[in-house]
């Protein structure tokens, strides 16, 4: 591999060179004349066991790249495997059979929970969708997955709205491991919970990674939580990853300028708040006409020859480390 | 006491004294509130943290008298806002203030602005309720207030509606429009909670540079303890419609003493080496219908003894940090009048 984030271990989830659009507008024939650019380009993989963050600002792309790869947007260009077996390739029940090593947890735990269905029916929905399961069968699995995730025997049959945020994602987390999927998507599963649930939800998160072997893709904005989840970190940007790596390394010493930038604002105890223009906050380039050269290249201070030219994620010498910047080649 | 020091002598720009409020529901009072005190000296940075039901925003919400009519009810305590008694006042009076002594930001900006009406034309609308100028003045003070804000092109901004212009944007405007007329005091509700971090560290800078500029008031309302860290000069910390602990912002979070303040912090990942589980505080917020006997949080605490389950502790401790927890007021309490002996 020349470009990506890799670790040792046996690849569960690999994406190569990914890209993601939606028609922005069509003409009269229904034809798409322009689109909004989501992804553009990403490649990473995720090992057995192990968790990968994404951070980056809204409208970066990480939710889309999250959806792309459970399957909820349609991708034109790139690969995508699990376990070592390419889904577009895969058809009819290998298909399905591939599906089902991977599930998601929403932000919104409100929204993501049917709320006319008692929480044994939630859990245990995969499995029904499954099939081969009879009722009984069923409400025990769903018993046995509501206590691996904290919730009591006595929820089953209560409905999602007599349940706290943090309970529900819960819920949400118990119906996501009910198929026994090797890989956990999470996207900003605890941005909607106070500081005291999202503790709860971590440790349960990591409980069961410890139990169960799961590995997880995070995506979040929150540059504290992915140093403390996650093993290896991936910052984008405009579709792009722009650096990518172990994250203590990554988030200790940021050698890409956009990384230093989001490093820099980030709230924290240590330092005071940074100056304005430190932070060199922008809006995101329009993603309909994606700029020419370096992404960034409108946003950074360190701006000179050689920018012009695209950019593209190189590995750091003597590192896992890669960042997708000319001057952080050294 | 540092703080002290910051302002005038009897400088208040906001005292709440002992508020106590409840709302009525079908299945009883739910109290809100319980015995909250806030002060906020002239030129003063204040936070009040909490998680979510806490009381946070109901606190200011009921001192600017922002509550729906009817549908709460003050069961005790006073509110002075610059010599102002604003709970016995009737809506004209309160419009008066509004924009003029006190202004608030309010978490989304989409909801705080008029949708069909230009930036410019809001802006210089709340500067002609207040201000005796005319419209070209009141524009020209709209623009400069806008530059200050680091919005490029003012002139074009304040000809787009709020649709056209980002979340980063629609929340400079609206800080824009509360310090237009130069209030003594701005209230902000969880001012950046939807913004990414850069457009965040931008907001908290203007806000902070300018209310050092201008000697103004500031209440910073907010869950995340690391933002208000950076910003605020003293700190309070509430749960479940009480203050449970008060002080110096580095005094309070270097130095916690109340079980549930060293215990929020202790939950942020910020504090604990990667993947090490996370200090969690086991239970729930209390149901406000029935709250629990004693302490609110002593349901929760580690710590609690007989004490904590029968009688609710007050705020004790010197100005520097008060704390309302039966295991560390009394003892301090205790050492004091040792030391008075």
């Amino acid at each position: 591999m020349t470009e990506g984030v890799g670790t040792i271990a046996r690849p569960v989830l690999e994406v190569s060179d990914l890209h993601v659009r939606f028609p922005a507008s069509r003409n009269w024939l229904g034809r798409p004349t322009s689109y909004v650019h989501a992804v553009n380009g990403v490649t990473l993989e995720v090992g057995a066991g192990k968790s990968l963050g994404i951070v980056g600002e809204s409208g970066c792309g990480k939710s889309t790249l999250a959806q792309a790869i459970i399957g909820l947007a349609p991708f034109e260009q790139g690969r995508l495997a699990i376990d070592g077996e390419d889904f577009q390739k895969a058809q009819g029940k290998q298909k399905r059979a591939l599906r089902q090593k991977m599930q998601i947890v929403f932000q919104d735990p409100q929204s993501s929970l049917d709320r006319r269905l008692p929480v044994w029916r939630l859990i245990s929905e995969p499995l029904h969708i499954r099939g081969g399961h009879s009722r009984a069968e069923l409400h025990e699995k769903a018993e046995e997955l509501a206590i691996a995730v904290g919730l009591r025997p006595e929820h089953l049959d209560r409905l999602p709205h007599e349940f706290s945020g943090g309970q529900r994602q819960r819920i949400a987390i118990a119906r996501a491991i009910s198929t026994d999927p090797e890989l956990l998507v999470l996207d900003e599963p605890t941005s909607a919970l106070d500081v005291s649930v999202q503790a709860q939800i971590i440790n349960l998160l990591l409980k069961l990674q410890r139990e169960r072997g799961l590995t997880y893709l995070l995506i979040s904005h929150d540059v504290a939580l992915v140093r403390h989840f996650c093993d290896d970190v991936a910052v984008m940007y405009l579709g792009q990853i722009v650096e990518s790596g172990p994250a203590d390394e990554v988030l200790r010493n940021p050698r890409h300028p956009y990384t230093q930038t989001l490093l820099a604002a980030a709230p924290s105890f240590e330092s005071p708040l940074p100056d304005i223009a430190q932070v060199r906050a922008g809006e995101l380039p329009n993603n309909r006409h994606l700029p020419d050269g370096c992404f960034y290249k409108q946003r950074c201070d360190r701006i000179g020859g050689g920018c012009e030219a695209g950019q593209v994620l190189r590995r750091l010498s003597e590192s896992a480390r890669h960042v997708r910047c000319h001057l952080a080649q050294t | 006491m540092m703080t002290m020091g910051t302002a005038e002598p009897r400088g208040q720009a906001l005292a709440i004294n002992n508020l106590s409020l409840e709302f009525p529901t079908f299945s009883g009072a739910v109290k809100a509130l319980d015995d909250v005190s806030i002060s906020v000296g002239k030129a003063e940075i204040v936070g009040i943290v909490g998680e979510s039901g806490c009381g946070k925003s109901v606190t200011t919400m009921a001192a600017t008298g922002l509550l729906p009519k009817g549908r709460y009810r003050i069961t005790g305590g006073t509110v002075r806002l610059f010599g102002h008694s604003t709970l016995s006042m009737d809506d004209n009076q309160l419009q008066d203030l509004r924009g003029k002594v006190v202004s608030t930001i309010f978490q989304e900006p989409m909801n705080a602005l008029n949708p069909t009406i230009r930036i410019g034309k809001q802006l210089t609308d709340v500067i002609m309720r207040h201000e005796e100028i005319d419209l070209a003045e009141a524009r020209r003070v709209a623009r400069d207030i806008l530059a200050d804000m680091l919005i490029g092109e003012p002139e074009r901004v304040m000809n787009l509606y709020p649709f056209e212009l980002s979340g980063g944007m629609r929340q400079r405007v609206l800080i824009a429009m509360a310090f237009s007329c130069n209030p003594g005091l701005i209230i902000a509700d969880e001012p950046t909670t939807a913004l990414d971090v850069t457009v965040q560290a931008v907001i908290l800078r203007l806000i902070q540079n300018r209310a050092h500029r201008t000697g103004t008031s500031v209440i910073f309302i907010s869950h995340n303890v690391a933002v208000v860290s950076q910003l605020c000069d003293r700190l309070y910390v509430m749960y479940a419609g009480r203050i449970v602990e008060h002080g110096a912002t580095r005094t309070v979070l270097e130095t916690p003493q109340h079980p549930y303040t060293q215990a929020l912090l202790r939950c942020l990942p910020e504090r604990v080496a990667p993947k090490q589980e996370l200090e969690a505080i086991p239970g729930a917020v209390p149901n406000l219908l029935h709250p629990p006997a004693g302490c609110y949080f002593q349901p929760r605490c580690k710590e609690a003894v007989e004490q904590c389950r029968t009688r609710s502790p007050q705020l004790v401790g010197a100005s520097g940090q008060q704390v309302a927890c039966w295991r560390r007021g009394v003892a301090t309490e205790l050492v004091e009048q040792g030391g008075r002996q």
